[in-house]
């Protein structure tokens, strides 16, 4: 398969920020990838991006300039980034140009998403009765999982704890206080078995990347790091995801089991390889799963892998080394790429205070969210 | 059996105050059961399926206590009059598992396995209707 370059990445910090736009952060995010990869707007010839809440993303084009450029607007719940990233992707791939743009960003308010349950698909009655809350479904989600697996909420505390300590290392991180374990567990319960500090909060970032294929990527300045696979799945009958009614008593794997197995597939490369990996840790407990939903180890593993420290960003799997979502917040259209920029950062070596102490050749994400969909991507120098 | 009682939202609960029952559907190809009612099966694509009343009676499969007021809308609630509540799945056997509020809401007086029942409660802000809830009857 042609091989596609990561050429630039570009942030605006996550956060809140009164008075600015998604599509203003939007903007500082584009520029700043530009800048990094060496190239000019004009020299972009297909573009793709989106939002979940903060409008269309190719406003952005009447800032950067009217090139003429096809973008492509992208909406898809929380793989908002991951589908867009695979639009320019494939499009790369398919030969239809050399260089694109790719760029995810939001803006909520604070508290919990508050989604209508007509937008769903579900009776009113739904979200009257106090039903329609992701916290609820993560909540029971991870109840029933540490249940099967042996998983302690020691083990919740400690994903958390970590994040907060990566975070504090990021100067784009929203969260830059350090909390122990003790903290975490001791901050106000949410949803059992989930506290305040175990949850990401919604708010507001923006990232873009600047992809390559053929000669012009090898032509470009920065250290190459070649975007292996991208792979997106929605959910199959029988797992258990948000907003559900019912379920069934069969169970079925989950849609980030099947883009991960996936996207390791059309990289040629194992879970066993990653040396670095960020995954969706919209709370503690999704972090906990996801480690084993994408193979990177067995499920019921986690509580060894975590409490040894093995996940830290000194460990032999270090995860989530920007702090995640936890640290980071939760900008829908965003996450995705965060992670694909961390994963660039660490395997140029340019990650800083948080660099991981091992060897970074391999990296791994997966964002995954409502309602039941889930994008991975492989990365390697 | 006449219905002795207002429901939330119509075709969703059946029977009696004493004795609900929650009207689901069964898949007439693969009989698959899902709830609410639905006018196609999601495990097998086929569009004909049939009613089919639930069990009463089942085992908590998870479960959470929400905290906090959740936001209106959707909630109907009164911020006033908002006390923690339970939610769980209830899974009914051989049939299908099932969300619904919990009639408790001390994390120490539930834990998976125990044997739920399904009873009728006030629904939030809804001026006296009623909505589904499962109640331990251990």
């Amino acid at each position: 398969m042609t091989d596609v370059v990561v050429v630039g990445v570009g942030i605006h910090p996550f956060g809140r920020h009164e008075g600015v736009s998604g599509l203003e952060m939007a903007a500082v995010a584009a520029r700043a990838a530009l800048a990094d990869a060496g190239v000019g707007w004009q020299e972009v010839e297909f573009a793709a991006g989106g939002s979940d809440a903060a409008g269309n993303a190719d406003t952005t084009v009447a800032v950067l300039g009217l090139t003429g450029v096809p973008f492509i607007n992208v909406r898809n719940g929380c793989a908002t980034g991951g589908s867009a990233l695979a639009t320019a992707h494939a499009m790369l791939v398919a030969g239809a140009a050399e260089i694109a743009l790719v760029v995810g960003f939001d803006k909520h308010p604070p508290g919990a998403f508050n989604p209508l349950p007509e937008d769903w698909g579900l009776g009113a009655w739904y979200g009257e009765t106090g039903l329609m809350l992701t916290t609820q479904f993560f909540a029971m989600k991870i109840q029933r999982y540490m249940a099967e697996h042996g998983i302690s909420s020691s083990t919740l505390a400690k994903v958390a704890s970590k994040a907060f300590e990566n975070g504090s290392r990021n100067p784009n991180a929203w969260r830059r206080r350090p909390l122990s374990e003790d903290e975490v567990l001791g901050s106000k319960m949410v949803n059992h078995p989930l506290t305040q500090y175990m949850f990401c909060s919604p708010g507001d970032g923006a990232v873009a990347l600047v992809l390559a294929r053929g000669e012009r990527a090898r032509t470009l300045a920065r250290p190459p790091v070649s975007l292996r696979s991208v792979a997106f799945r929605t959910r199959r009958f029988g797992s258990f995801e948000v907003f559900s009614p019912s379920i069934p008593i069969t169970a079925a794997p989950s849609p980030t089991t099947e883009a991960a197995a996936a996207a390791f597939e059309q990289a040629g490369i194992g879970p066993e390889d990653v040396d670095v990996a960020q995954l969706q840790d919209t709370e503690s407990g999704a972090e906990v799963m996801h480690l084993a939903e994408t193979g990177l180890c067995e499920h019921g593993e986690q509580e060894a892998l975590i409490q040894s420290g093995a996940t830290n960003r000194d460990g032999r799997l270090p995860v989530n080394t920007d702090g995640g979502c936890l640290a980071n917040g939760e900008p829908i259209g965003a996450s995705g790429l965060r992670q694909v920029h961390e994963v660039v950062l660490q395997l140029r070596g340019e990650a800083g205070e948080r660099q991981i102490a091992g060897p970074a050749r391999v990296g791994f994400t997966q964002v995954y969210g409502a309602p039941g969909v889930s994008a991975c991507t492989v990365l390697s120098r | 059996m006449p219905v002795d009682f207002v429901a939330v939202a119509a075709g969703l609960i059946a029977g009696s105050a004493e004795a609900p029952e929650l009207i689901g559907s069964e898949c007439r190809r693969c009989g698959v059961v899902a709830f609410p009612r639905q006018g196609s099966c999601a495990a097998c694509t086929s569009s004909v399926v049939q009613e089919r009343r639930l069990a009463r009676h089942g085992t908590l499969w998870t479960w959470t206590i929400q905290c906090f007021e959740p936001k209106s809308p959707p909630y109907a609630g009164a911020a006033e009059d908002f006390e923690p509540y339970g939610v769980g799945y209830v899974e009914l056997p051989g049939e299908v598992r099932v969300e619904a509020r919990l009639t408790e809401a001390d994390p120490e007086r539930l834990r998976i396995g125990m044997s739920m029942e399904l009873v009728l409660v006030p629904a939030p802000g809804a001026g006296g209707a009623l909505t589904y809830a499962f109640r331990p009857d251990d």
